[in-house]
């Protein structure tokens, strides 16, 4: 059943990818979708400026709006965030974030690599000295040596939202009166990943324009892919905007998750399984819950419930 | 509860500002950014 269940929000995020990104062929022409598509967003991280995109990026469109000309607030945007967010808070992250699907993939091949390690050397696979000032080993009985991140990081993300998102856009203007995406500009490893890598492979002019921000944004997506080959979701866990908005809605969106107090046996199954680090017996709403459900398909009692009704009926 | 309650008047008020932005334009200015190649995206900008 877990298998099954595992598979089936798997089939989602894929089906979520393909359906935000079917032109794959513009990836060797090194052009971009410019259908009526682009004027809607997508719920989850896909850089408008990647070849194959055919929906919005909701934080792109956000700054876009926010640093334009005539407006200083993206009603639209915002408004789609809220919408979306209040039904289904960060199950968006969970299901369908295209960027949530890479960092969960290049965790597991993380995992085979720290098993084959663990086999061949015959210990737990933990991380190599010196990256313990980022995180820190869960302290979970079974020993796996599963990582998390320190508790302070994980604001970091509403900093962002404020500073880069919100603030920078529309504060930092030109004599024209228009502000620069700073988000995307100095810290989105998706653009860097999903555009700039495909598009300067294919534009060498482009190339000949390279420099120090370049270097920046790729040294944050090298921190971010190696963060998610040794934390589960790193990036989502401290970095991501967009994630910062669906966790403030996590708290009252329609699908949720709840747990029967009476039923739960505190056997602790549900916490270490958790992939954002969470005990949903204490805190079932977390800010930081995916809704990915691997707690309630592992919960031997039957005590944990996602969906959009509080408890199953029997 | 709660949920009934504050859910439909977030999604009311949401319907409100995607109406509002689409009908001042804002439609246009993200297709507009998203048909062409962002600069600040790549990292060159
Ligand atoms: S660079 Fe990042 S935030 Fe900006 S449009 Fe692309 S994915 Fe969205
Ligand atoms: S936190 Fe951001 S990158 Fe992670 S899954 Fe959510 S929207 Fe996507
Ligand atoms: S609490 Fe459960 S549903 Fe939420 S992220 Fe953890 S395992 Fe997934």
């Amino acid at each position: 059943m877990t298998i099954l269940k595992k598979a089936r929000r798997k089939l989602i995020q894929i089906a979520a990818f393909g359906f935000n990104n079917p032109c794959m062929g513009n990836f060797a022409r090194g052009k971009l979708y410019k259908g009526p598509w682009k004027q809607f967003c997508s719920p989850g991280l896909n850089c408008y400026s990647c070849p194959a995109a055919r929906l919005s990026c909701p934080i792109g469109a956000m700054q876009a709006v926010n640093g334009s000309m005539n407006f200083r607030f993206s009603f639209y945007a915002v408004g789609f965030l809220l919408a979306v967010g209040a039904v289904f808070g960060r199950a968006v992250c969970g299901w369908v974030c295209p960027f949530g699907l890479l960092q969960e993939l290049l965790y597991g091949a993380g995992n085979l690599i720290r098993r084959v390690l663990s086999v061949v050397k015959g210990s737990t696979g933990r991380v190599p000295a010196g990256k313990e000032s980022i995180v820190k080993e869960t302290e979970c009985a079974a020993g796996s040596g599963r990582l998390r991140v320190w508790k302070p990081l994980t604001y970091i993300k509403y900093i962002i939202l404020l500073v880069f998102v919100l603030f920078l856009p529309t504060a930092a203007t030109d004599a024209l009166g228009m502000g620069e995406p700073a988000f995307c500009q100095y810290i989105c490893p998706a653009g860097t990943l999903e555009a700039g890598i495909p598009l300067l492979l294919t534009h060498p002019e482009l190339s000949r324009a390279l420099g120090e921000l370049f270097a920046l944004k790729a040294g944050i997506l090298a921190i971010v892919l190696i963060g998610s080959v040794l934390v589960e979701r790193f990036f989502c866990k401290t970095l991501c905007p967009l994630g910062a908005i669906y966790a403030i809605l996590n708290k009252i969106s329609l699908l949720h998750l709840s747990c029967d107090q009476n039923k739960c046996i505190s056997c602790g199954q549900c916490a270490r399984v958790c992939p954002m680090d969470i005990d949903p017996v204490k805190t079932a709403n977390a800010a930081e819950c995916i809704r990915c459900g691997r707690c309630s398909s592992v919960c031997p009692a039957d005590a944990l419930h996602l969906g959009f009704s509080d408890h199953r009926e029997s | 509860m709660k949920r009934k309650i504050t859910v439909p008047a977030i999604l009311l008020i949401a319907a409100g500002m995607i109406a509002y932005g689409s009908c001042r334009g804002e439609t246009a200015i993200i297709l507009n950014k998203a048909v062409n190649i962002c600069m600040q995206c790549i990292g060159l900008g």
